[in-house]
């Protein structure tokens, strides 16, 4: 492999290891606010003890979260500094903004985890509403440099690379920010929300509950389908604002999205299949006549350009049609299901009976890491899309990229990191939920 | 003054503060590990200290990478390009340290490894942290084809790089016993205060011997520095100076303990000791950020963007100062916290 093909894999692995720690981050502290503020209306210990669990696992979360960040964070130095160099100049004030946000959630995070017991009720709501606040923020700052990437704003540049004119607000409040910012925030607490439904439905099909631990795994369980259901009809809506941001910010991004060729009105809209690259159109795909255009910009006759209209070079690779389809398609499967979960315990709660069929939690065990991978694939489509660029029609990955030969076994040695942190952020999870598992908590609570 | 010497005192500055915190979080890491099942309560003192304050230690590295960049975008591009190893094992370190610190409180089989990693890794870290002080001095960069190469051998087989480490290690353990004294006095953990106390005591002089040999073992290309140095020398007496108030600190009465010693004045007076000294050593640093091939002046960022920083971190610093004294009051002060059993 070729340095820059090397790089981009390293650098690719860091961020998709961080993301899932890092989305976790967002998602399961909204999930904590809730319960804590659930616990002190309703008065009612199993919310207390949710928000204690969840801070428990979250707690885990952070523990790797922090170091993976820290170490994306510094390897945009090592692998970029290409794209570094120009970053600091134009784009630095949303990563320097994002530290101060992350300061925010370990200064709380601190004092709700180890300070607690010490603290008064309110003050405790307000520390935990600081750590979802910083998670966020963070995520919405960092997000801020990626959206610059696509849609680069706020400095001119010579053909030798000379940088001025620079306006740091404008690069920040770049044209795609607030859509993408806002797409990223929603899916996040869409993931949070299904990591916890997992989890529920995973116990709540095992059986073998006492009656407390079945009401316990239920309230849990309803609360994650409800803002499962709310956030993942947001992202629906959020995921549609950011393709109309593509179709007029970067339309060659769209065009491979949709394995579009020609520039057409009434374009169709191909669902599934794959771009075939010999005879360039889409193969066993489903086509919706006129869908795209009416998708792009709201009437069947908008203009939709096609790949044709830019140069080869810059085409993004062929496979984003794919990644493109798998988000959405999860995005509106986890909306299906959350939505005939809630149907089903609308429905039968009033008539007394068992809430959920089988076959559902069955598929709702998977909802997590079926959100956690439609993340996954929605940053690796937003990345490889922008490709050949870096910075959109400014910087090409090539240039950005280290000129250093060592990355091979760095990158070894990464990986290994990575499987390593993996594979004990699960064993420490399991075992310590296994050593106290809900039963526990209610004695603890019986007290009260 | 102009925009460029701003911007290098502030993250001077940022820099300087990193160097203390860390050295006491690594510090506390080590001692930790060497005196876990002590009698006294001495590695429990360091470890009720880290608990909440690594993640924000932490947090102050990223910040000193993202100003850097932020203000000298030019310098992130060298020192990125020619620190890719260094600066790879150490985020290999923090990950491993960090990862073992959280799952260590959540399954009480860990501890033992923890203990151990933390340790380990609060003296390898430091030690791999301080290389960047003989790279950025001269000699060990080499333009090769139009880039810049580290020179890897030459730097790992100089003595002027194991001067520094010894240096940066015995720096470390000083000022985290110094505090570690002063947090167990507030903790009323005499046996824990008297150990610590006698560690300051016997490293405080290692310091200052590891210094001065450190500056008689640098590097040939090194010698503008030298002559900068002794232009600064002003800031090297009152180091000195301070040096003297902190250590004879630790003999005076105190009334609390039956152990002699101020530790919460020694310590101010350490780490102004290492405050004039880092900012002499600044001062004969500049204007280069890499010697000879980089000038804070090449490296500097966009004006505006310099600017719009600047007034950030005002109003970053304004936002987050409550949040530190509530901190502070709660992890450093509650004698709730600190003298629990």
């Amino acid at each position: 492999m070729d340095t820059v093909v090397l790089a981009r894999a390293f650098f690719g692995t860091s961020l998709a290891f961080h993301i899932i720690f890092a989305t976790l981050g967002v998602g399961i502290p909204l999930m904590i606010v809730i319960a804590e503020i659930l616990h002190q209306v309703k008065n009612d210990n199993d919310y207390a003890i949710m928000a204690k669990r969840w801070t428990k696992a979250f707690a885990v979360l952070l523990g790797v979260a922090i170091p993976s960040g820290t170490i994306v964070g510094v390897q945009l130095s090592l692998l970029w500094p290409g794209f570094m160099e120009i970053v600091g100049k134009v784009i630095s004030l949303p990563f320097q903004i994002e530290l101060f946000a992350f300061f925010i959630e370990a200064l709380f995070m601190s004092i709700y985890v180890y300070a607690a017991d010490r603290l008064p009720k309110f003050f405790r709501i307000i520390s935990v509403i600081l750590v979802a606040f910083g998670a966020v923020a963070s995520a919405i700052l960092i997000t801020a440099v990626n959206t610059w990437m696509n849609t680069p704003d706020g400095f001119k540049i010579t053909k030798d690379g000379t940088i001025f004119d620079v306006n740091p607000w404008d690069a920040f409040f770049n044209p795609s920010f607030i859509s993408s910012a806002f797409h990223v925030s929603v899916t996040a607490y869409m993931t949070g929300a299904f990591a916890v439904a997992s989890v529920g439905a995973y116990r709540l099909l095992r059986g073998k509950l006492s009656k407390n631990e079945s009401m316990y795994h239920k309230k849990g369980f309803l609360l994650a389908m409800i803002v499962g259901l709310v956030f993942s009809l947001i992202s629906s809506f959020s995921g549609h604002h950011s393709a109309q941001i593509l179709h007029e910010h970067s339309p060659e991004k769209l065009a491979a999205a949709e394995g579009l060729f020609e520039t057409q009105r009434y374009a169709p809209l191909s669902i599934g299949g794959f771009t075939d690259p010999k005879t360039e159109e889409v193969k066993y795909g489903i086509e919706i006549p006129w869908m795209l255009s009416w998708l792009a910009a709201g009437k069947f006759d908008t203009k939709v350009k096609g790949l044709y209209e830019f140069p080869r070079e810059t085409w993004p690779p062929f496979y984003v049609h794919t990644l493109f389809n798998v988000m959405v398609g999860i995005g509106f499967l986890l909306l299906g299901l959350a939505a005939v979960a809630l149907f089903f315990w609308w429905y039968y709660s009033k008539r007394k009976m068992r809430p959920y069929p089988r076959w559902l939690l069955f598929l709702l065990i998977f909802s997590g890491p079926m959100s956690m991978l439609g993340i996954e694939f929605g940053w690796i489509f937003s990345c490889s899309g922008r490709q050949p660029w870096t910075i959109y029609r400014v910087q090409t990955t090539a240039e950005a990229a280290t000129q250093s030969q060592n990355l091979a076994p760095l990158f070894l040695l990464f990986i290994g990191l990575y499987v390593m942190l993996g594979v004990l952020t699960i064993l420490i999870l399991t075992s310590y939920f296994k050593r106290n598992p809900v039963s526990k908590e209610f004695e603890k609570y019986s007290g009260y | 003054m102009n925009e460029e010497v701003i911007a290098i005192l502030v993250l001077w500055t940022f820099i300087f503060i990193y160097s203390i915190f860390g050295s006491i979080d690594f510090g506390a890491g080590f001692w930790a590990m060497v005196y876990h099942e002590h009698r006294t309560s001495a590695g429990k003192i360091a470890n009720r200290f880290l608990s909440p304050t690594w993640e924000l230690t932490n947090v102050f590295l990223v910040l000193l990478v993202v100003a850097f960049v932020g203000f000298f975008p030019k310098g992130a591009f060298t020192l990125g390009t020619v620190l890719l190893i260094p600066v790879s094992l150490i985020l290999f370190l923090l990950a491993v340290r960090s990862a073992f610190m959280v799952f260590s409180y959540s399954v009480q089989g860990y501890r033992k490894t923890m203990f151990f990693i933390s340790g380990i890794c609060g003296v390898l870290i430091p030690a791999l942290l301080i290389t960047v002080l003989p790279v950025s001095q001269g000699g060990f960069i080499s333009g090769f084809n139009g880039r810049d190469v580290l020179l890897i051998g030459k730097l790992f087989t100089s003595p002027s790089l194991y001067m520094y480490i010894l240096f940066g290690l015995t720096s470390e353990l000083f000022l985290s016993s110094l505090f570690l004294a002063d947090y167990s006095k507030v903790s009323k953990q005499e046996g824990a205060y008297r150990l610590y106390r006698g560690n300051a005591l016997l490293l405080g002089p290692l310091t200052l011997i590891a210094a001065v040999v450190t500056l008689m073992f640098l590097q040939p290309e090194a010698n503008w520095l030298i002559d900068n140095l002794y232009d600064q020398r002003m800031w090297f007496i009152l180091s000195f100076l301070a040096f003297l108030v902190g250590y004879t600190s630790l003999w005076m009465r105190n009334s609390d303990m039956d152990t002699a010693g101020k530790p919460r004045l020694a310590l101010l007076a350490i780490v102004a000791q290492y405050g004039f000294a880092s900012y002499g050593y600044g001062m004969a640093h500049l204007p280069y950020i890499v010697y000879p091939g980089l000038t804070i002046y090449d490296a500097f960022t966009a004006k505006e963007t310099f600017y719009s920083l600047m007034i950030m971190y005002a109003v970053g610093l304004a936002i987050l100062t409550p949040g530190f004294y509530v901190f502070w009051r709660l992890f450093l002060k509650d004698k709730r916290y600190l003298q629990q059993e």
